[in-house]
């Protein structure tokens, strides 16, 4: 059986690396992080950039961890801009200043994504554990802004936080970024471990719902808001990742090539290395990508369903956190035989949420890789 | 991070003027995708492909020619009366502003 080589990648999520000065507990990192001396050097970085502006990936977003903690992260800005490469710096901010930002600034770098925790300090660096991270993310908004790159503001929603998403707002408007993200925290990685601390209730979120929309109609096209929202009170998975293995690819510190950031929960498949193969015959013949590509893979009943190529079966990564099994229908899609699954976590969410499990080196439950 | 195939329905912009001056919006260009052969708007955290219209009049845009500079060039390269091109140039130069790609 043959089958037709897929479509290149539109985004390369590039994570140099998994340091952080944040401990965040909804991180999309995963569980097992790796260390410092696992990161793939700069010269690895600039061959990767080099094969994926080739296949044809138009944006690259440098994310960690922290990417302001690696020292060569202007260089290879530079070399992306060089290449044709949209370039967009995910940051916590933490350690953005004047003096690290121009480097960036005069690499051409495109857009900057700052996330925030929340809108004032206490909170903020109660989930962040940092202390003065939030005035230092402030301060970075205002150098960006003041540069005149683009700015998008990230907040991760979740149960202790919902009731200020207007302020979020309004800060995003004040700061003058251009874009703002309300994200509800993804149960993935330490945000499945702590989930019973996080997820909202529906109540909380149809609150967050109309606040965005609130918002939306008062500013209209002078900031636009992207919402997204916890998946386990939808009715239809989301279409994650647009696909697997169809629009995007991450590649983790240590080099291992992933059709999302979550699929290093993926057992029974190796997960091929930068450093042993080129990107584009990952890309096109890895099991890891091909094992879920398209439609062939799917069980009943996606196989059967009209919505299997705009949702394509949901999330891999949460059908095996949440069933064992990545090859099963999304369990928050309500035509899984297994969506009773959602119902029983929703109604046993506790009154008292448990204490966060900050996300450290050597902080999982379970221990490290 | 998305990348969205084509455009949805956009608020009304500004209104535009044929002697306005519009220019890309900081983070913000017109490419060409050399793999997909296509032309596509590199924006923040999403890309996507603009109409035929959009594409010729972007590709017009250096930040120097006015929209009615822009129309004059698209009159003589297509057969439809000035009026009409400068009536279409100037809904889709308020509709990309709009959109945040365009300003003046």
């Amino acid at each position: 059986m043959s089958t037709p080589a897929p479509l290149p990648p539109m985004s390369l999520l590039a994570e140099l690396t998994h340091r952080c000065p944040l401990q965040c507990p909804y991180c999309s990192n995963p569980l097992a992080l790796d260390g410092r001396e696992a990161e793939l050097a700069t010269a690895d970085w600039i061959g990767i950039l080099d094969q994926a502006a080739e296949m044809g990936v138009l944006q690259v977003h440098f994310s960690g961890g922290e990417p302001m903690a690696r020292p060569d992260l202007p260089e290879l800005v530079r070399h992306a801009v060089a290449r044709g490469l949209y370039t967009n710096l995910i940051t916590s901010g933490v350690l953005l200043n004047a003096a690290t930002f121009r480097p960036l600034a005069e690499a051409g770098l495109d857009h900057v994504q700052l996330s925030f925790q929340d809108v004032d300090a206490g909170p903020a660096e109660q989930v962040g554990g940092m202390k003065g991270a939030q005035e230092k993310k402030l301060e970075a908004a205002r150098i960006v802004v003041a540069d005149g790159m683009p700015l998008t503001l990230n907040f991760v929603i979740h149960r202790d936080n919902v009731e200020r998403i207007p302020r979020m707002l309004e800060l995003a408007r004040a700061l003058g970024a251009r874009r703002v993200e309300i994200a509800h925290t993804q149960y993935y990685g330490w945000g499945l471990v702590n989930r019973a601390a996080l997820m909202p209730s529906r109540a909380q979120l149809d609150e967050a719902t109309q606040a965005v929309e609130d918002a939306r109609a008062r500013l209209g096209s002078s900031m636009t808001i992207d919402y997204v929202t916890p998946d386990y009170y939808a009715d239809r998975p989301k279409p994650c990742m647009g696909g697997w293995g169809q629009r995007f690819v991450n590649i983790s510190p240590a080099g291992r090539v992933l059709p999302c950031h979550a699929a290093e929960t993926l057992t029974g498949v190796p997960f091929p290395d930068i450093r042993t193969a080129t990107l584009a015959e990952i890309w096109q013949n890895a099991p890891l990508f091909r094992q879920f590509r398209g439609t062939d893979w799917m069980p009943e009943p996606c196989r059967g369903c009209e919505f299997r190529e705009q949702d394509w079966g949901g999330c891999r990564c949460q059908a095996l956190a949440l069933l064992g099994d990545a090859g099963a229908t999304d369990p928050v899609c309500t035509r899984s035989p297994h969506h009773d699954r959602i119902t029983a976590i929703l109604d046993s969410l506790p009154a008292d949420p448990p204490p966060f499990i900050y996300r450290r080196f050597g902080n999982a439950p379970g221990g490290e890789r | 991070m998305t990348d969205r195939p084509a455009m949805a329905a956009a608020p009304t912009g500004p209104d535009m003027a044929e002697d306005a001056i519009v220019r890309f919006m900081r983070g913000v260009r017109l490419q060409h995708d050399r793999v997909r052969d296509q032309w596509v708007i590199q924006a923040p955290e999403r890309a996507f492909v603009p109409d035929p219209i959009a594409t010729a009049i972007l590709r017009l845009v250096d930040g120097q020619r006015s929209v009615g500079a822009i129309v004059d060039l698209l009159a003589a390269r297509f057969d439809a009366p000035r009026a009409t091109i400068a009536h279409d140039v100037l809904a889709m130069v308020a509709d990309l502003a709009a959109r945040q790609v365009l300003t003046r």
